[in-house]
């Protein structure tokens, strides 16, 4: 179990986001997470974020598509069962072409659709803590981790002269876990979390 | 900065009123999170009702055969493979608008995106019935799939265009039912944060799949959308191509012809467009989405339908020409005898071909027609009346009056059956859409948030003042800088 504390603020305007991000990582904290409604273009470059490998994987299962169809194919039609139709060459690639497209877009996307799932940790019945329900609505939530070094008031107000409304210290769990959403999780180390402050 | 600099000052606003990001949600949240309407019951139940009758159609049909529907040498093909046609034409619609607009760049695409994919599901599930329930003996339609088997073990054809078919439409419906679904995610995950309700909080929290928002998230979201829609792009124009191909590839006069693959791809996206048309015309009244599906969004979508009638009526005359120039006396013969020939048999579908698929589009020249939603109902309606007599044409007039004159069939009329399975499909497709409008939000939430700032109404006013002057008035003011 992964129970962390956390600094959470919370910001309504992407104009006051942008530079609370800047000042906030100049400042050396360390931002968990920014939960936003909807992609916000530049977010990722200004926290500092790597560029993701999913549309390489997404090729590579492409490529293995491609390769899947026309492997297959070649063989039933050349080695395994050629069949003489109406004296045409064995080896027809040109008729070939729809079927290995098809199975090139179909290996991508679906592979790209798992890895997404499973890069993202997300599943049916995956539940994550919420570090504020209105993240998907209209509010960008920023969590900064505390560590025994972090002062949590100090961090509070430097949250607050950056613009953000909601400041709060709370303790989630940073990883997933199998539940449902309508039933509320007891966390397993919460208690010994919170004793150990 | 770049992300906040409002779209244009002279394109009207995609989202009227005055709207901030709680708003939307609100506005988008409320007919599902509402409970059923009366008009949402009696919609539901007529569907199913069409549904059942299209169960007992299919029933009487697999268990007396193929000849219920009046299908013998030589229309082998007649209103199953129109349909299948049909629907397929109408799904193409759906994957335009979310993967080509997208690599496109078009903000609009945000305000039907979502129910426009969901008609494409529908519209693929529907046409599949059709080369599913016509093969006489279902229970062995697995033979089409290259499984090993212990007959050989004897393949399928891969020259074939009928197997083309297969992996074609199985993939669109796979790749576009994982595009949808991964775009409703965050949609999802909304409903789920804003229930009060326990079997609403278990329902979509369990569809979400856990989606909190997270920036790394959102940025591999980005790059799957963005690549699935670069793949659903050629994805569109090949299945539609492969469907054509199930014709182009055969001899028969009237099929055999290499305009039929952008022929078919321009008309599924007619049609398609069509559809998308009746049902948002009606979505957005019912659900009081006007705000985001505006007029500029139903006029953008009219001159798409303009645009490819006029290509699909521009490739009606090429094959006519081409039938003539040609100097092939079948082709000739299927063209001037079985079609332009008013008196012939089906002379007369020609003529409701061509006049509800060239001539009607053409009001949409009109910018007051373009943005009259009576006239867009009408005519959407029209054009998918006029894009089935084109497939029943093609299908039809090729095949009853071909090489042989002896095998020339007497006239081929639809039974009772057929048309019922067709209504099952219209049942199967409408039930699916009621399910979608009560469940699902209508309208991409994540993604009109995303161009909210950028083209909403209400942020017209907050542009900056380097924005309200025109091109020339910039230049004036800064031509003598030098540069300062």
């Amino acid at each position: 179990m992964a129970i962390k504390k956390f600094v959470v603020g919370c910001f309504d305007s992407e104009a006051v986001l942008f530079p609370a991000v800047k000042r906030v990582r100049r400042s050396g904290y360390k931002i968990h997470e920014i939960f936003t409604p909807f992609p916000i273009h530049g977010l990722d470059k200004a926290m500092g974020l790597k560029d993701t490998d999913l549309d390489t994987a997404g090729f590579i299962y492409g490529i293995t598509g491609t390769a899947t169809a026309l492997g297959f194919i070649s063989w039933i039609f050349v080695s395994d069962w050629p069949l003489n139709i109406g004296g045409k060459p064995h080896f027809s690639l040109p008729a070939w072409i729809p079927i290995t497209f098809e199975l090139t877009v179909l290996f991508a996307s679906v592979g790209m659709f798992l890895t997404f799932c499973y890069l993202c940790q997300m599943a049916p019945f995956v539940k994550k803590d919420h570090f504020n329900l209105r993240s998907t609505d209209d509010l960008f939530v920023m969590a900064l981790e505390c560590t025994e070094k972090t002062n949590e008031a100090e961090t509070v107000t430097f949250l607050q002269s950056l613009g953000a409304k909601d400041v709060k210290v709370d303790r989630k769990e940073t990883r997933w876990w199998l539940g449902r959403y309508d039933r509320e999780t007891k966390m397993f180390g919460m208690k010994e979390a919170e004793a150990a402050v | 900065m770049s992300i906040l600099r409002y779209e244009s000052q002279v394109r009207a606003p995609l989202i009227e009123g005055t709207k901030d990001y709680h708003q939307v949600s609100v506005d988008i949240c409320r007919p599902v999170e509402a409970r059923p309407t009366r008009l949402w019951w009696l919609g539901f139940s007529v569907s199913v009702l069409l549904l059942c009758f299209g169960i007992l159609s299919v029933t009487m049909e697999v268990i007396y055969g193929v000849g219920q529907w009046n299908l013998n040498k030589t229309v082998g093909w007649g209103w199953d493979i129109t349909n299948f046609v049909w629907w397929i034409g109408i799904g193409h619609a759906g994957t335009l608008i979310s993967a080509i607009l997208l690599l496109f760049r078009q903000g609009w695409r945000t305000g039907v995106n979502r129910a426009a994919e969901a008609m494409t599901i529908f519209a693929v599930m529907c046409a599949g019935q059709f080369p599913i329930w016509h093969m006489g003996r279902v229970w062995m339609a697995f033979f089409v799939l290259p499984y090993p088997n212990t007959r050989g073990p004897v393949w399928p054809n891969f020259n074939s265009a009928l197997l083309w078919d297969v992996f074609a439409i199985s993939t669109y419906f796979t790749v576009s039912l994982l595009f949808w679904y991964s775009g409703l995610l965050p949609d999802l995950a909304t409903l789920r944060d804003r229930a009060r309700l326990k079997w609403r909080k278990l329902f979509y929290g369990v569809a979400s799949f856990g989606w909190a928002g997270s920036t790394k998230h959102w940025q591999r979201f980005e790059v799957l959308a963005l690549v699935l829609a670069g793949l659903s792009t050629p994805l569109v124009l090949s299945v539609h191509t492969i469907v054509s191909f199930d014709f182009a590839t055969s001899v028969v006069p009237g099929w055999h012809t290499t305009i039929f693959p952008p022929y078919f791809v321009a008309g599924a996206i007619f049609s398609g467009f069509a559809m998308v048309q009746t049902l948002l015309v009606v979505t957005r009244k019912v659900l009081a989405l006007e705000d985001y599906i505006t007029i500029e969004h139903i006029e953008v979508m009219n001159k798409i339908i303009v645009l490819t009638g006029s290509i699909v009526g521009i490739a009606y005359l090429t094959e006519l020409f081409v039938s003539w120039y040609s100097a092939n006396p079948y082709e000739g013969f299927a063209f001037m005898k079985n079609r332009v020939d008013l008196s012939s048999p089906y002379g007369w579908s020609y003529y409701i071909m061509m006049g509800c698929n060239v001539l009607s589009p053409q009001i949409f020249w009109i910018r007051k027609m373009r943005r009259n939603l009576v006239v867009t109902f009408f005519m959407s309606i029209l054009v998918n009346i006029g894009m089935w007599f084109e497939r029943f044409v093609i299908i039809v007039t090729s095949v009853y009056r071909d090489y042989l004159p002896s095998s020339w069939s007497t006239y081929y009329r639809p039974t009772i059956w057929e048309v019922g399975f067709y209504l099952g499909t219209f049942g199967l497709f409408f039930t699916c859409y009621f399910l979608f409008a009560k469940f699902f939000p209508v309208i991409a939430l994540a993604e009109i948030k995303h161009i909210l700032k950028r083209s909403g109404e209400s942020f017209k006013e907050k542009m900056d003042e380097l924005e309200h002057e025109d091109a020339f008035e910039f230049a004036g003011e800064h031509l003598h800088d030098h540069g300062a």
